[in-house]
């Protein structure tokens, strides 16, 4: 321990670097002050204040509704990409391709989603986000599903159809179980990707329908406020209670 | 006696390698049945073959019920024959108690919950588990993981249980308790095994009679000491048991090599270029007398038996001698070596080796 004592300042200081914005930005939430940068006193005005404000509620609700619904999308089509490609497709290219959309930069997927969508005339509006955050929503859960069909034995279904089970009963009773804690984690994983996604949701919507993160966005270009400070400590509880539930839910069944 | 299981003439290539050339064997009622070869042999894919999970490309695989009435395997899927697998694995369901595990396949054809728990009872009984019904498999043992193995695969009382290298991931003192286990077990139940292994001891240890495989082809069927004194040729000479396999010549005067004539039975008259199976157990050392000189170059004592290794000129490796008590000679001595004609056997050279 006293060998390695001296590497504990730069942990502090790597910790100190990470986290240091987003104290700032907690702590700020809770500023009497209108000012953002003179603390004035403690208050929890803010948040009440986010609560009444119209356009960050209707940016609230649009971004529900695209995160829940491509969260159960994606998690659906994923799962089932992730089945076909690791039990009968076993090709690293088909793998490869299906899993791209997780790891393209954001503004190419963008550009190329606004682009297609024009082309076959899809109307911009939280529908076309939605299937946007499908795209790479499911290469997300694919690549979480895929990692855990790796580690789990294929004979598991053999011996399912072996006992007498059909092929349906086998996908129903022992592969969906046996995925549940990787489906899980990618689902968690989609959401708290949808819920604060700005590129790709800025380009594909509709201008009537602003996601939270375009109302963010729009707001913060008249200087940033209290209220858009409140607004993102929430969302950090969100994620991070999500992040860390998707963990706990992974530990959990390694064991297995 | 009419045999249960009824392979004809099964081929299976994968891509360029042929898994089964040409493989007919006749499983009995009630036997346990091994199919033992090295790696590669074809005997999982064969067993694969039986269970529903490898389609061939050529052959017949029927089971005849005690009516004498005949079904086709390969018309049915997995779920559908009256066959289990127990898997190399396991394939225990990890999200499933052991007591869920062994009633999956009751509950798959569709019995009472009271029969269900009947037979789930009955067959913990058997393997000696009920204490761990509620255990995940997680927390079992090794032996404990294979006996629900058995447990799950043997509940649905199928015609023919398959068993996929049943003890391979056991340490070794265990392995030698699962032996008697599964034989007892066999007995009890009265269900025929087939039992895949690449461990010569294993197989003869546990079954009635066993298959040899090599190359996707079946070399011998035999029973063990028939196998081990009899082998069908080189190959299996080889496989099985251990010893010296001395090259030489069939002529007129007989088996000939280092230029003598050396004793030797020969069941299927072979000709020309051939093999004398040395069985350490077969060949007596003597200091005056015998077919083939040598000098000592290892003694080793067991206890009850004693091993003499010795080397003969012109022959690749000692040949090795076993014997009851204490080394009767001493590392340098010259001997002479011989053994009955009766207990060493002459094979055609390079018989069961690749191809035909």
């Amino acid at each position: 321990m006293s060998r390695v004592g001296w590497l504990r300042v730069p942990l502090t200081v790597t910790y100190v670097f990470l986290y240091l914005p987003i104290a700032v930005l907690v702590v700020m939430s809770f500023n009497a002050s209108k000012t953002p940068f003179t603390w004035t006193g403690f208050s929890t005005q803010w948040y009440g204040e986010l609560a009444s404000n119209a356009l960050i509620r209707e940016g609230f609700i649009n971004t529900m509704i695209v995160a829940v619904s491509a969260t159960v999308l994606a998690t659906a089509l994923g799962t089932l990409l992730a089945i076909g490609i690791a039990r009968y497709f076993r090709s690293a290219i088909v793998e490869a391709y299906s899993l791209a959309p997780a790891i393209i930069p954001d503004l190419a997927l963008a550009i190329g989603l606004l682009a297609l969508f024009s082309l076959v005339g899809v109307t911009l509006s939280l529908f076309s986000v939605l299937l946007s955050h499908v795209v790479f929503g499911m290469a997300f859960v694919a690549a979480v599903v895929i990692a855990r069909l790796g580690q789990t034995d294929a004979s598991l279904e053999e011996a399912s159809r072996d006992l007498g089970a059909g092929a349906v009963t086998t996908f129903f009773r022992i592969t969906l179980p046996s995925l549940a804690p990787a489906i899980i984690a990618g689902a968690l994983l989609v959401f708290t990707l949808s819920l604060d996604e700005f590129v790709i949701a800025f380009f594909t919507d509709g201008p009537t329908t602003p996601t939270l993160p375009i109302v963010i966005y729009s707001m913060v270009r008249f200087g940033v406020t209290p209220e858009i400070n409140a607004l993102a400590a929430l969302l950090l509880l969100v994620s991070f209670t999500i992040v860390l539930s998707a963990q706990r839910i992974t530990r959990l069944t390694d064991s297995v | 006696m009419t045999s249960l299981l009824t392979i004809d003439h099964v081929s299976k290539d994968f891509d360029t390698t042929r898994a089964l050339d040409d493989v007919s064997l006749e499983i009995r009622p009630n036997e346990f049945f091994a199919l033992l070869g090295p790696s590669g042999c074809g005997k999982t894919t064969l067993l694969r073959a039986i269970a529903g999970f490898e389609d061939p490309d050529d052959g017949r695989i029927s089971i005849t019920d005690a009516d004498g009435q005949e079904t086709d395997l390969l018309a049915l899927p997995p779920d559908k024959r009256p066959v289990n697998l127990m898997f190399q694995s396991y394939a225990l369901f990890p999200h499933m108690n052991v007591r869920k595990n062994i009633a999956y396949g009751l509950e798959r054809e569709g019995l009472s919950k009271q029969e269900i728990n009947s037979r789930v009872d009955e067959v913990l009984e058997t393997v000696g588990l009920v204490d761990k019904a509620k255990a995940r498999p997680a927390q079992l043992s090794g032996g404990q993981r294979q006996r629900v193995a058995l447990a799950r695969a043997i509940v649905k009382r199928p015609r023919l249980l398959l068993l996929d290298e049943p003890l391979s991931a056991l340490d070794r003192k265990v392995r030698a308790e699962m032996q008697m286990e599964l034989k007892r077990l066999q007995h009890e139940v009265g269900i025929t095994f087939v039992v895949v292994t690449h461990d010569q001891e294993e197989a003869m240890s546990m079954a009635d009679r066993i298959a040899v495989m090599h190359d996707g082809r079946v070399q011998q069927v035999a029973d063990p000491v028939t196998l081990y004194s009899r082998p069908a040729n080189v190959f299996v000479a080889d496989f099985i048991g251990s010893g010296t396999l001395l090259p030489g010549d069939v002529g007129a005067t007989g088996f000939t090599a280092l230029g003598r004539t050396l004793p030797g039975s020969n069941p299927s008259s072979v000709s020309g270029p051939a093999v004398l199976v040395l069985r350490p157990e077969s060949v007596r050392v003597d200091g005056d007398d015998g077919v083939l000189d040598g000098t000592v170059v290892e003694t080793h004592f067991y206890g009850g038996s004693s091993i003499t290794a010795v080397r003969v000129d012109g022959v690749d490796g000692p040949v090795v001698s076993r014997d009851r008590g204490a080394p009767r000679h001493e590392v340098g001595q010259s001997v002479h070596l011989s053994w009955s004609a009766d207990d060493a056997v002459i094979l055609e050279a390079g018989s069961g080796a690749d191809g035909p």
